[in-house]
């Protein structure tokens, strides 16, 4: 014994130095299992080439797994091997270059599918355990995609020499990940479920999902004791009648229903002088009569006999039907399913979180195509059906400026004002042009205003082209703010929040703070009053105008960042920005704001019932504003008193 | 009384007598009845353009006499064409089915050729069941009804919520467009159960006249679509003559007043409203089966808009003027969106009127509201000695109604 103990220490003094040669010396001891291998008796060999520490094992470990590695018949000495098109180029164990040789000399070693799996486990160990972290990292991304039985053990034992802090946090989840479906031991995998406690990750819920994997089963009387059953199924309750007994029919427990598609193939094939089981052919038009001539067919004993609703009753009552795990062990599937409950209720928590982010981004952007409304209508009362419009020209600008400034941040800035500008000009020229001839006749207004509608769109269609154009948005808005798996909103829509609220503070110290603000609402209450005061009532008017067509240029910017520029843009916009303020109520800023509110909350909250149908959302949405039209026909915020106008 | 109300409105026949000339003329003209001057497809778009001038019609009663700018009427035209289309392709689909299970040795259940139509019809869209609304799909007389009933009950219920709650002036008619933007995404949606945006086609077809060429269909399209303009005429013009005409007429101009008279305001403008959307959806049912196929984007706010533009530019409060902005405007705009107006060379640019008719229509539509608020029909009334005064200069009073300056001197 104490020989065998000092021998193995010298040759272990002998080899830790000359690691190097150790893997060529592993397999040159065990050559004749190398040349033959088999799963039961290679695995000692692979993990001492993986334990041996030689960094050459690695290589030859995949060039093994891949047919790289091969016998010189000459002198029978290992060597990897690239094939090309005659021969082999040959190198030896460590890498060195030992020129070629042809194809008759080197036997090519070639292990088969279960010996593979082995050595890529063992190269698991490897990568995991590899000095670049980037390597480690890219392994744990590929073991957490693909994660197999065979990766727990080299997982566990590459954790306690991980040195980065972060990848060893990464690695522990995953192990208790995989513990959690793949170890041997039941009480591991309670234990490492319920360590996660109520997680979000996705990754839980993927490893999670499979353990409580079911297959509908069914066996005649009840299931025996040890089966892991998740629910039992009683036909006509829990499910159809018709399914269950497709799954007792699926199973062999029970003969095959007779479908019509099958009846008919049987009348046909029995049709003997012009007649079937003596019905004529004639009179089989009808469900019931064919019915009779399978039943004569039935009694004659031509046909197999059917299966009645009698017997499909016998027969689902004699069977018990139930869900069944796929996983045997009851304590995995218990703890499984408590765990996913908890995540459920968390996850529900978290989805209203992430749906009221959404809805609020709706809501400002319909609230940012409408905030210029809300001055024209709002302020004004001019309908103006060419709001859309503007939206799509500034948008346009923003797509025009950035095809003369590459620089997306830069292009963006100067987008902004240009579009205002724009806009604001275009604004100026319709309220002077046509507008202010038709003080009197909102409906006219309407029509006019319309008629500009639809010359603009043509005159962008013509220019533009009618596919749809990018506006891009700079790199630092890209992406999104993720707070967990759940919960997340990209930047842009932060900005366009940003965005709608700026243009509220803005509205409101305008309309509040400023000359222009106070001529605005003395020219809006009575115009003659305005006027006899020293106030111009036609230049405000023109200004105000300009100023809400002015914002609904820089809201188009902001719409054209993540909506496709194209020449129906305003369009899509038009009439939910005038529910919008409709809803919110006529000439308060605050109800704008209010409506656009109702209306994305509303939008997001049907689309969350029927998430695969955002035009039902819509359908409905518009719906529901037509009735609440009835119940607040002012609006959220009414006006009272003189302020209301009519 | 109908010899006083003819008499009281002449135009009615002069306008009766144009039509029959017209309906004449085009038989004479046809490939079917006549030397074949006219193609088949023009007389189509004939028979199109008297549909449109008969929901211009409709229009103008709701618009122009009563004052309810309906940004909706089209989507009642449209109904009308989905249902005819309904009976048009089942009754269609059931002849093909029924001669393709006819080969089989087995004589064809009723069910077997429900399911067969239902798989022809609702392929497109991936499902293979009728859907309730189709039930009576298969009767002419039941879908005809309906055709007209359901745009109807739409209209009634949707007046009456409307004006219960006064919403008036433009909130109404941008509740109306809503209205009909929520239908047309409604029936873009493929489980609508109308083949969400395939929409219905082949309707050209008409069941059980194979043999007929359509030469001699499209004529007689022709020639129903003028009676139902003939009928929808008179049936108008009737409403607004007599005391029902003025009640309407004095809605329009101040519906308060009409009201503190005692009149309900509301019930006038509910039976209106309901009329016209009854007699858009009859335009609707001779119209489609000449365009051959429906979409829900025929029903989009933008169409009924146009219909707006029609009347508007054909000039507003008077029955005829109606017809003719429809039949000037629709056959204008197909002369040059269909490629055939001539190139304008400017030098620099060409101006091509495919792309450039939508402009052309509407800054002419901002010039006619701007200046000829009366339209083309404002033409007649100088024969008719039927100017209004002229009334310029500031106002002396405070409300819309006070006189004004010239008045004062005269």
């Amino acid at each position: 014994m104490r020989t065998i103990l000092i021998l193995f220490a010298a040759l272990l003094a002998l080899t830790l130095p000359a690691a190097a040669q150790q893997a060529a010396a592993i397999l040159t001891e065990n050559r004749a299992l190398v040349e033959k291998p088999s799963r039961q008796t290679i695995g000692p060999i692979i993990d001492a080439l993986a334990a041996s520490g030689d960094p050459a094992a690695a290589s030859i470990l995949a060039a093994w797994a891949e047919k790289g590695l091969g016998l010189r018949k000459a002198d029978g000495a290992f060597v990897l091997l690239t094939a090309t098109a005659d021969s082999y180029t040959l190198r030896d164990l460590t890498g060195a270059d030992l020129g070629s040789a042809a194809r008759s000399d080197i036997t090519e070693l070639k292990p088969n599918a279960g010996v593979r799996g082995l050595i890529a486990t063992a190269l698991v160990r490897f990568t995991l355990s590899d000095p670049d972290p980037a390597k480690r990292a890219d392994a744990l991304t590929s073991i957490a995609r693909d994660p197999t039985p065979d990766s727990l053990t080299p997982l566990r034992a590459s954790i306690d020499t991980e040195s980065d802090p972060a990848l060893k946090a990464q690695k522990q989840r995953l192990e208790r990940l995989l513990t959690m479906q793949f170890d041997p031991d039941p009480a591991a995998r309670v234990a490492a479920i319920g360590s996660f406690g109520a997680d979000l990750g996705l990754d839980l819920r993927a490893g999670l999902n499979p353990l409580l994997a079911t297959t509908r089963q069914a066996v005649a009387g009840d299931f025996s004791a040890g089966t892991n059953i998740a629910r039992v199924l009683v036909p006509g309750s829990d499910l159809p009648a018709a399914e269950a007994y497709d799954i007792l029919v699926a199973e062999s427990l029970a003969p095959a229903r007779l479908t019509r598609t099958d009846a008919r193939a049987a009348l046909q094939a029995n049709i003997v002088g012009g007649s079937v089981g003596g019905y004529p052919v004639a009179e089989l038009d009808s469900q019931e009569n064919r019915d009779l001539a399978y039943t004569a067919l039935e009694s004659a004993g031509t046909v197999p006999p059917a299966a009645t609703d009698a017997e499909v009753a016998a027969a689902l009552q004699s069977h018990t039907i139930a869900e069944i795990f796929a996983e045997p062990d009851p304590q995995v599937t218990a703890a499984a399913r408590a765990a996913l409950q908890a995540i459920s209720l968390k996850l529900g928590l978290m989805e209203a979180a992430d749906l009221t982010l959404d809805a609020l981004s709706l809501a400002s952007i319909y609230f940012l195509a409408a905030i210029g409304l809300a001055i024209t209508f709002g302020v004004m009362r001019v309908i103006n059906m060419a709001h859309g419009e503007f939206i799509m020209m500034g948008a346009y600008t923003g797509y025009v400026v950035q095809l003369l400034v590459p620089n997306y941040t830069v292009s963006i800035l100067l987008a902004l004002p240009l579009a205002f500008a724009v806009a604001f000009a275009a604004g100026v020229a319709m309220e002077r042009l046509v507008i202010r001839h038709l003080v009197k006749r909102p409906l006219e207004t309407l029509l006019a205003t319309f008629g500009i509608s639809i010359a603009l769109q043509q005159i962008a269609k013509n220019i533009f082209g009618t596919q749809a154009r990018p506006l891009t948005s700079p790199a630092w808005l890209d992406g999104a703010l993720v707070f967990n798996d759940v919960v997340s909103i990209s930047y842009i829509r932060i900005a366009i929040f940003v965005m709608a609220l700026v243009f509220l503070g803005l509205f409101l110290w305008i309309m509040k703070r400023t000359q222009l603000g106070l001529q605005v609402r003395a020219v809006t209450q009575n115009p003659n009053m305005a006027a006899s005061m020293g106030i111009n009532p036609d230049r405000i008017n023109m200004l105000t105008f300009g100023l809400g067509s002015g914002i609904a240029g820089i809201a188009g910017v902001a719409i054209g960042l993540f909506a496709k520029v194209t020449s129906e843009l305003g369009n899509d916009y038009i009439v939910q920005s005038f529910m919008t303020v409709v809803v919110g109520g006529v000439g308060s800023i605050w109800g704008t704001l209010a409506g656009a509110a109702l209306i994305g909350f509303l939008q997001k909250g049907i689309e969350w019932f029927n998430p695969s149908n955002t035009l039902a959302a819509q359908t409905y949405m518009i719906l529901f504003i037509i009735l609440f039209i009835q119940f607040r026909p002012r609006g959220i915020i009414a006006l009272k008193g003189r302020a209301a106008g009519d | 009384m109908t010899q006083g109300f003819l008499s009281k409105n002449p135009s009615v026949l002069i306008f009766l007598a144009i039509l029959a000339l017209f309906t004449l003329g085009t038989s004479l003209l046809s490939e079917a009845y006549g030397i074949g001057f006219l193609s088949t497809s023009f007389v189509k778009t004939l028979g199109k353009t008297l549909c449109l001038c008969l929901i211009a019609v409709a229009m103008d009663l709701v618009w122009g006499y009563a004052g309810i700018l309906s940004l909706g009427h089209f989507a009642f035209f449209g109904l009308g064409g989905y249902m005819i289309g309904m009976w048009l392709m089942y009754a269609r689909t059931e002849e093909i089915v029924l001669t393709s299970l006819a080969n089989s040795p087995l004589p064809a259940t009723p069910q077997e050729v429900q399911d067969g139509i239902a798989t022809q019809i609702f392929g497109v869209v991936g499902a293979s069941e009728l859907p309730a609304i189709w039930t009576f799909a298969g009767s002419l007389p039941v879908q005809l009804a309906l055709a007209v009933l359901i745009p109807g009950l739409l209209a009634l219920i949707f007046g009456w919520l409307a004006f219960r709650s006064r919403v008036t002036g433009v909130y109404l008619s941008i509740l109306t467009q809503a209205f009909t933007l929520a239908l047309s995404l409604h029936l873009f949606q493929n489980d609508s159960g109308l083949r969400g945006n395939n929409g219905l086609s082949g309707l050209q077809n008409i069941p059980g006249l194979d043999a007929v060429p359509q030469a001699s269909v499209s004529i007689w399209f022709l020639w129903a679509s003028a009676a139902a303009l003939a009928l929808g005429y008179i049936a108008a013009a009737f409403t607004v003559s007599g005391k029902f005409g003025s009640v309407i007429k004095g809605i329009r101009d101040d519906e308060q007043r009409v009201r503190f008279l005692g009149y309900s305001v509301e019930g006038y403008k509910l039976f209106i409203f309901t009329m016209t959307a009854m007699i858009a959806a009859i335009a609707g049912v001779l119209y489609y089966p000449q365009a051959g196929i429906i979409n829900p984007a025929e029903i989009a706010p933008i169409a009924s808009i146009y219909l707006a533009v029609w009347v508007a530019i054909g000039g507003r409060g008077r029955l005829y003027g109606a017809v003719i902005g429809a039949a000037f405007v629709s056959l204008v705009s197909s002369w040059f969106t269909g490629g055939r107006a001539p190139d304008l060379n400017l030098g620099i640019y060409t101006v091509r009127w495919v792309d450039w008719w939508l402009v052309l229509l509407g800054a002419a539509f901002v010039l006619v509201t701007l200046y000829a608020p009366r339209g083309i029909a404002g033409a007649f009334d100088r024969f008719t000695h039927l100017l209004p005064p002229k009334r310029r200069g500031a106002p002396l009073g405070p409300g819309d109604g006070s006189l004004q300056e010239k008045e004062a001197d005269q």
